[in-house]
């Protein structure tokens, strides 16, 4: 590709991209960049933050040509460049790793690769050239994969890493990646962070947008935060800290520790008794788990993703049968019942696929908020829904939870992650539950929308005695926020922590790597009755 | 009864009865990887066919008369595509729409040319030859077997392999895989997911015309009202049942074939004709009810790798 003279040209530190005065109108008229400037250095990591909604992910798409912006214009090296399609930003040398990846997942590895600029001979796609290429990038930036692997086969970080192959076989000398954390345990960013310095190091940019703030410290050179489509600041990261990045983001001091009462635990609403799931490959994906949860407390459950909680919190939901083993909740068995049932039990649920199980992406805010209770006497008038009542309701809500839209009727696709997320979240927190099983709840969630539903959570815990299982891949978050810690390695549990107070992320991480386990004792201290 | 299943009789039958089907069964296997649920097969088929006739008819030349056909069949695939591409319209209502136009208006054609509105028999169309394979078909057995097809059923069976290349083995193959499964991946890459799609879908008209020619210039010499008679979507069936594979789908259309081939004959076993003609649709039911079952088994499967994908 011709471009690589063009960014030879520019020496490490100088400026080798900038957008002036970009402005972004979307078709319903709301304007998600408004005279947005932004510039990165070669050979920085240049981190992008903003709260749910602040027009990060739009900014991108911009760059890498899905959308064209109203206004300003774009520099490479110096010059003007009209980006008016991926394939326009490809050849820039632009790449995008999307936050969901974009990725085909019954082709191989290097098929994904090589795909849009395919080998061939003649007409024939060419697949030892193509494994040929995937291994020689991958051996130059020394990231292994396997180029013959199946794409579904591979864990996330794993997907990851053959992403930012992709852009970079295409020839991507500035990575665009959004939340590209967001999915990875732990260990997988630590591996990821490795890798985007050794691209550093290369000459490479990259804008790195998360919510994890201190993610951002860690390996960000430089930060431009954006507020409400508007560009408020660009800063040197050394010379801030996490609480001035979030003040710049919100706009006032947001706590990045809560504070909350001890908790105050009643009788046992959930239980669950040697509970096991088999996979569709006949493994178990748990086995034997028993521990239960009483009303006013908040059991976390700490684990790498992939020790059986996914299947876990879909089998409480009553998503997968139960096969093996009994959940009860206040004394009754949810054995055979179906998710309607289970949720007049009192269950609630976030689930951590918040598109394909919380939200329906082409409904209004609205709709959804009430997809759960809509069938109840308090929302119809003569059998009609009562679509009056349930407006100023839904409005009441989107001000409670803070989301950002443009309305109430607003479709949930228009919507950015973080906000769909409060939607989901704002209905189940608002179901009167007696159990809410919340997973991976502040995901995607900018720092004062994690501290809203955070709260939220304490709150439902102290004010409605709601006992609540919390799995997050957020361990400061569930040492802060939870009562009590469970921790799942292989399918079962290994640790129980009744004190949250005397613990820390190394003591978890020890136990969630599968190096400790405790006595079957301690374990079984879980189980109150 | 069974003397005419083990018959050569029988198996030549089958041949000639599978060979529609197996082109739109092929046609269905392109459309089916690009994620396209196009069922104007059956219309594409009608206007092929006629296509055909009435080309070979004026020009008493058969490769006018197959490119006037392939053409007819191209633009029943090239409007459907246009409309559910590029429009936004709904693929089944589209398919619909064209498949009745398909014979509501050839009915039309046939008449404005001839006057009648039953067949074109009295046009003086060409027919696809036989071809008797030197050596092979001197051979005791396998050679009645083998020889003395129509020309397009050696095409179908060719078509079968052609279709394995063009979807597993070229870069055209994989970029509509790549559409069909995951546009949003494939147009982060550059690749333009209306243009792929389209191709697909005109290779997948050709396919389905080829089994159109067959009707009206080897199957039958003249085109009749309806002549598809639902093979269209049998071919659909068959596709289906063959989970998108090339292979495997060809042996469904061989079965369906067969199927008819009995139902054909039934008659003169005393059954009632129609018990026989609707043997094909009873063996794409229960398939269908067969496939059902095992994708039942597949859905909590689904449920998770569903779960599993796409954590936003
Ligand atoms: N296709 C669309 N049509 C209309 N509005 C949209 C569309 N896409 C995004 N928006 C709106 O534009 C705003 C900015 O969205 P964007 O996705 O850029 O936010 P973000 O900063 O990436 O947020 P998050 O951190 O939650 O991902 C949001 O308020 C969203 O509702
Ligand atoms: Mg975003």
């Amino acid at each position: 590709m011709g471009n690589e003279k063009v960014f030879d040209n520019v020496k490490i530190g100088d400026d080798i991209l900038s957008m002036e005065n970009i402005t972004k109108i979307y078709g319903n008229g709301f304007v998600a960049n408004k005279n947005v400037n932004f510039t990165v250095r070669k050979g920085e990591i240049h981190g992008l933050v903003g709260e749910n909604g602040a027009g990060k992910t739009t900014l991108m798409k911009v760059l890498f040509g899905q959308e064209i912006p109203e206004e300003g214009r774009i520099l490479l090296a110096g010059k003007e460049v009209n980006i008016s399609s991926p394939l326009a930003a490809l050849e820039y040398g632009i790449g995008m790793v999307h936050q969901h990846f974009m990725l085909v997942e019954s082709l191989s590895v290097a098929e994904n690769m090589v795909l849009g600029s395919e080998p061939v001979k003649g007409i024939t796609f060419d697949y030892e050239e193509a494994v040929r290429r995937s291994t020689e990038v991958s051996k130059k930036f020394d990231l292994e994969v396997n180029p013959k692997a199946k794409i579904r086969d591979l864990s996330v970080g794993y997907k990851q890493r053959v992403e930012i192959l992709k852009m970079l076989l295409h020839g991507a000398q500035i990575l665009l990646l959004d939340e590209p954390t967001a999915v990875l345990t732990p260990q997988e960013t630590k591996e990821l962070f490795v890798q985007l310095k050794q691209l550093r190091e290369k000459g490479f940019s990259i804008v790195f947008i998360s919510h994890k703030l201190n993610e951002v410290k860690d390996i960000c050179d430089r930060i431009t935060v954006l507020r409400n489509g508007e560009s408020v600041t660009t800063a040197d990261v050394a010379s801030v800290s996490e609480q001035d990045i979030s003040r710049m983001m919100v706009g006032r001091d947001v706590l990045l520790n809560i504070e909350k009462e001890k908790a105050n635990p009643g009788k046992t609403v959930l239980s669950v008794s040697n509970l096991s799931y088999k996979n569709k490959f006949g493994l178990y994906s748990f086995k034997d788990l028993s521990f239960d949860i009483r009303s006013g407390e908040i059991l976390g459950v700490a684990g790498v993703e992939g020790n059986g909680q996914s299947e876990l919190a879909n089998v409480l939901a009553g998503l997968y049968e139960i096969e093996d083993g009994d959940i009860k909740v206040d004394g009754t068995s949810i054995k055979g019942m179906t998710v309607r049932q289970i949720r007049e039990k009192g269950m609630a649920i976030i689930h951590e696929d918040r598109m394909t199980y919380g939200a329906s992406a082409t409904q209004s805010i609205a709709e959804n908020i009430i997809s759960d209770r809509f069938y109840k006497s308090e929302y119809k008038k003569k059998g009609f829904i009562n679509w009056k009542d349930i407006v100023s309701k839904s409005k009441e809500l989107i001000k409670d939870f803070s989301i950002k839209a443009d309305g109430h009727d607003a479709e949930v696709r228009t919507l950015s992650g973080g906000n769909i997320q409060k939607v989901v979240a704002a209905r189940e927190f608002t179901s009167s539950p007696k159990v809410l099983i919340a997973c991976q709840p502040t995901r995607g969630i900018d720092v004062g929308a994690a501290e809203l539903i955070r709260k939220k959570m304490i709150a439902l815990r102290d004010k409605e005695d709601t006992a609540t299982l919390l799995f997050s891949a957020d361990l400061a978050e569930l040492l802060n926020t939870s009562d009590e810690i469970i921790v799942m390695y292989g399918g079962k549990i290994t640790a129980y922590f009744p004190d949250v107070s005397v613990i820390n992320e190394e003591i978890l991480g020890e136990y969630m790597l599968g190096l400790k386990t405790q006595s079957r004792e301690e374990i079984g201290g879980v189980v109150h009755e | 009864m069974l003397d005419y299943i083990f018959s050569l009789e029988f198996i030549f039958a089958v041949i000639r009865m599978g060979t529609p089907i197996l082109f739109v069964g092929m046609a269905a296997v392109i459309g089916a990887k690009a994620d396209i649920l196009c069922i104007a097969y059956e219309g594409m088929m009608l206007f092929a066919a006629l296509g055909g006739v009435i080309g070979s008819a004026y020009s008493q030349n058969l490769a006018v008369g197959a490119i006037v056909g392939l053409l007819a069949g191209l633009v029943i695939a090239a409007i459907f595509a246009y409309f559910v591409l590029y429009l936004d319209t709904k693929p089944l209502l589209t398919g619909l729409a064209l498949n009745t136009l398909g014979t509501g208006g050839t009915v039309y054609v046939v008449y404005l040319l001839t006057g009648m509105k039953l067949d074109t028999s009295s046009l003086a169309s060409l027919r696809f030859p036989t071809i008797h394979i030197p050596v092979i078909k001197d051979i005791p057995v396998i050679g009645s077997i083998i020889s003395g097809h129509n020309l397009l059923s050696y095409v179908a069976f060719i078509m079968v392999i052609v279709v394995w290349y063009l979807v597993f083995k070229t870069r055209l193959g994989l970029r509509i895989r790549a559409v069909g499964e995951d546009p949003a991946a494939a147009a982060s890459v550059g690749i333009n997911v209306r243009r792929t799609k389209f191709i697909a879908l005109l290779i997948s008209g050709l396919i389905a015309s080829m089994g159109g020619l067959f009707m009206s210039m080897g199957y039958m010499p003249y085109f009749t009202n309806n002549m598809t008679a639902g093979r269209g979507f049998i071919g659909i069936a068959a596709q289906n049942l063959g989970r998108g594979n090339p292979i495997i789908t060809m042996i469904y259309t061989l079965i369906f074939g067969a199927s008819m081939a009995i139902g054909n004959t039934a008659q003169s076993f005393r059954l009632p004709s129609q018990f026989a003609s609707m043997m094909p649709y009873l063996i794409t039911l229960i398939g269908l009810v067969v496939i059902g079952a095992r994708n039942k088994k597949n859905e909590r499967r689904l449920h998770e790798s569903i779960s599993r994908k796409s954590k936003v």
